[in-house]
C-alpha cells in the first residue's frame, strides 16, 4: 500500500477523477501492474499538486472494460495506449486510439508485458 | 484548401532519437499533428524477470544516456525504500554532486543541438567545447564518460577526496566562464531571437492541463521543481525554481540556460558541506512491498514505481519519463506554426525518446 | 547584433582545443576503468562475480577450475572487482586494445593444496 491511496471501483472511477479535475490536481501518470494470483490488473492513476501527490488503485478482472479517463485528462490517452499494448488491459473510448499499434506491430497478439499472457481482444474480433 | 500529410522523421537531422510524427499541413501551416512511437522500444521494464534487484542498476542506468546517473539514483531511492534501508548522508551529498554535473552536461548538450537545430554550427561547438571539461570531471572521480556506474542499492560505490573536490570547483569555475562568454550569443543574437521569440507557445493553462513537467512547465510560468521536496540532499540545499513567462521556445531556453548556473551553485554548496563518514551500508534482506519515488530529470519529473515480492527478482517496476509527459504538450504546440519551425519546437521539449520509450 | 564576433575573435587569438592526436596523448586517469585483468593464482571460484555481473560475461567453473569472460560483452562496469574477496580481479587504467578478430579471455587454474595435512599437524603438534 502506498501513503495517500484511495481504491476506486469501475462505477465511481470517473466521478472521482473528474472530481480531482475540478480541485486542480495534476495528472502525474497512469501504472499498470499485473496480479498474477488473482487474474486481474490493477491500474494506478497517480495526481500531485504543489508537490503532494494521491493514488486511485483500481482492481479489475483481466477482460473486464475499463472507461478511459482521456475526456477528463487529455494526456492519458497515451498511458492508456502503452498500457493497452503491453498488459491488454480493455480501455474503451480513447480519444486517439491506436489500437495496439503504438510499440508493437500489429502481428503481436499477446500481452507481452504479462507473466499469464493471453490474446488480446482486437486480435480476437479480427479473427471472428 | 487541400491538406496533406507530411511524415516528420523518424529519421531527421535535428533529432537525436527517432520520433514520428504526421503533420498534417495546409499553405505551410501545420493544422494537427499525430505521434508514432516505438522505434527504439527494448522493453527493459521486462528485464526485472531475469535480473535481480542489484544487476537492475546497471539495466536502469542505460535506460537514457544523457541521465543515466539519475535514473541510477531513483531506482536505488525506490529500492532502499523496500529494503528499509537508510543511506549514510555522505552517500547522499556525493549523489547530489554526481546529479548536479549530469544536469550540467545534458543542458550543455541540449543547448548546442538547439543551435545546431537552426544552422548556428558554430555556437554549437563552443558549447560541446565547454561540455568536454565535465566529461573530463566524471572520467577521473567516477570512471567513465558517460554512464558513469557509482551508485548501488546502499550508496554509492566511489569517494571524493580532498584534492578532487578542489580540482572539480577549479573546473566549474572554468566552465561558468565559459558559459557566461556565451550567454549573449545564445540569448541577444538577433537570429537566434528571431527564430525562438513567439514561436511554439504553451500558456500556463495549457501546460498545467496537458501535464507538462520540467523546463516545459517552467517556461511557461508554474514554479514547480520536484527537488524542492528535498530528497536525498537536496533538502539542506539552498535554491530557488528557474522560471520564465512568457511559455515560448525562448523562454524554454532562457530557463534551461539559467539553470546551468543554479547548478554549479549547487556544487558549490554540496562540495563545502561535505560531511564525513561512510559511503555505503550493507544490503540485506530482500525487497517487499510498494514504492513510488520521483526525481528531478534535466528534461522534467522522472516517476519510479517498484512492487517486491519478498524474492530476489521485483514483481513490477515501471518507469516513466518526462518526455512521455511532455508529448502531448508538443502536439497542442504544433497547429498554427509554420512547416519551418517544426523541427525548433520539436527540440524545444528535449525530446529523449530512448527514455521514452525504454 | 554581433555578438558571436567576440566569441570568434577570442578563438583566433587563443590557444588550439584539441591535441594533435596520435602525435601527443592524455596520460590516463587513475580513476578510469579499462581492461580487465585476472590472476588466476588468487582465485578461488566462488562464483561471486559471476552472480553480480550484470550482462552475465563471465563464467566459471569450479569442477574443472576454469574462468572465462567475453570482453565484446563486457560493459566495464567494475562490479566483479568490487565483490571478488580474494581481490585477484583488477582493471588497469587503460582502454581495452583493438583486435583483428573476437577472442574470449580463458584463464585455466589449479586446484587449491588441500589444508588436512596442516589441520593434522596441529593437533598431533599439541
Amino acid at each position: 500500500m502506498l501513503p495517500n491511496e484511495q481504491a476506486v471501483t469501475l462505477e465511481n472511477l470517473l466521478p472521482e477523477v473528474q472530481k480531482r479535475f475540478d480541485e486542480g490536481l495534476r495528472l502525474v501518470g497512469l501504472t499498470a501492474v499485473e496480479l498474477t494470483d488473482q487474474n486481474a490488473f490493477d491500474v494506478l492513476y497517480h495526481f500531485d499538486k504543489d508537490l503532494n501527490v494521491q493514488h486511485l488503485r483500481l482492481t479489475v478482472p483481466k477482460e473486464a472494460p475499463v472507461p478511459s479517463t482521456s475526456g477528463i485528462y487529455f494526456l492519458a490517452l497515451l498511458a492508456e495506449n502503452e498500457i493497452k499494448d503491453q498488459f491488454g488491459v480493455n480501455f474503451q473510448n480513447i480519444l486517439i486510439d491506436f489500437g495496439c499499434a503504438l510499440y508493437m506491430e500489429p502481428e503481436v497478439v499477446t500481452s507481452p508485458f504479462c507473466k499469464f499472457t493471453y490474446v488480446k481482444k482486437s486480435a480476437k474480433e479480427g479473427e471472428e | 484548401m487541400a491538406r496533406t500529410v507530411l511524415p516528420f522523421g523518424p529519421q531527421h537531422p535535428v533529432l537525436p532519437e527517432p520520433i514520428h510524427l504526421k503533420l498534417v499541413i495546409e499553405e505551410e501551416k501545420v493544422v494537427e499533428a499525430i505521434p508514432n512511437l516505438g522505434y527504439v522500444h527494448r522493453g527493459l521494464e521486462k528485464l526485472v524477470d531475469i535480473r535481480d534487484f542489484n544487476q537492475m542498476v546497471n539495466i536502469c542506468e542505460r535506460v537514457c544516456g544523457i541521465c543515466s546517473c539519475i535514473h541510477a539514483v531513483n531506482y536505488c531511492m525506490g529500492t532502499e525504500q523496500l529494503l528499509s534501508l537508510e543511506v549514510p548522508t555522505r552517500a547522499n551529498y556525493l549523489r547530489v554532486i554526481w546529479m548536479e554535473l549530469h544536469r550540467i552536461h545534458s543542458h550543455l548538450l541540449w543547448l548546442g543541438l538547439f543551435a545546431d537545430g537552426f544552422g548556428f554550427e558554430s555556437l554549437f561547438m563552443q558549447f560541446w567545447r565547454i561540455r568536454e571539461k565535465i566529461m573530463d570531471v566524471m572520467e577521473s572521480t567516477a570512471g567513465n564518460r558517460v554512464v558513469i556506474s557509482v551508485n548501488i542499492v546502499g550508496g554509492v560505490r566511489r569517494d571524493l577526496s580532498a584534492e578532487q573536490t578542489k580540482w572539480i570547483l577549479e573546473e566549474l569555475d572554468k566552465v561558468e566562464k565559459g558559459v557566461r562568454q556565451l550567454e549573449s550569443t545564445i540569448l541577444n543574437e538577433y537570429t537566434v531571437c528571431k527564430r525562438t521569440k513567439g514561436i511554439g507557445v504553451l500558456t500556463k493553462e495549457q501546460a498545467h492541463q496537458l501535464g507538462a513537467v520540467g523546463p516545459t512547465l517552467r517556461g511557461s510560468g508554474w514554479a514547480q521543481d520536484v527537488r524542492m521536496t528535498g530528497y536525498t540532499a537536496y533538502g539542506d540545499l539552498d535554491f530557488e525554481p528557474v522560471v520564465e513567462h512568457d511559455g515560448d521556445c525562448y523562454s524554454r531556453t532562457k530557463v534551461r540556460f539559467r539553470e546551468i548556473y543554479v547548478a554549479c551553485d549547487l556544487v558549490r554548496q554540496a562540495i563545502a558541506k561535505l560531511p564525513a563518514g561512510e559511503i555505503a551500508v550493507k544490503v540485506k534482506g530482500k525487497p517487499d512491498g510498494e514504492a513510488w519515488t520521483r526525481v528531478e530529470q534535466p528534461r522534467g519529473e522522472l516517476y519510479y514505481y517498484h512492487k517486491g515480492n519478498g524474492t530476489n527478482h521485483l514483481a513490477r517496476l515501471r518507469i516513466r519519463t518526462p518526455t512521455f509527459a511532455n508529448i502531448p504538450p508538443l502536439l497542442a504546440m504544433l497547429p498554427g506554426i509554420t512547416l519551418a519551425d517544426v523541427p525548433i519546437v520539436v527540440l524545444s521539449i528535449d525530446p529523449c525518446i530512448s527514455c521514452t520509450e525504454r | 547584433m554581433f555578438e558571436m564576433t567576440k566569441n570568434v575573435l577570442r578563438n583566433l587569438s587563443g590557444k588550439y582545443s584539441t591535441r594533435l592526436y596520435p602525435f601527443t596523448r592524455r596520460d590516463p586517469y587513475t580513476g578510469y576503468r579499462g581492461r580487465l585483468e585476472q590472476n588466476i593464482d588468487e582465485c578461488i571460484f566462488c562464483h561471486m562475480c559471476e552472480k553480480r555481473c550484470p550482462s552475465v560475461c563471465i563464467s566459471v567453473d569450479n569442477k574443472n577450475f576454469t574462468w572465462s569472460c567475453d570482453p565484446f560483452a563486457c560493459v566495464y562496469c567494475g562490479f566483479c572487482v568490487d565483490v571478488c574477496p580474494t581481490h585477484c580481479l583488477s582493471m588497469s587504467n587503460i582502454h581495452r586494445s583493438v583486435t583483428g578478430e573476437r577472442e574470449t579471455m580463458f584463464y585455466q587454474g589449479k586446484p587449491k593444496p588441500k589444508k588436512a595435512k596442516a589441520e593434522k599437524a596441529a593437533p598431533a603438534a599439541e
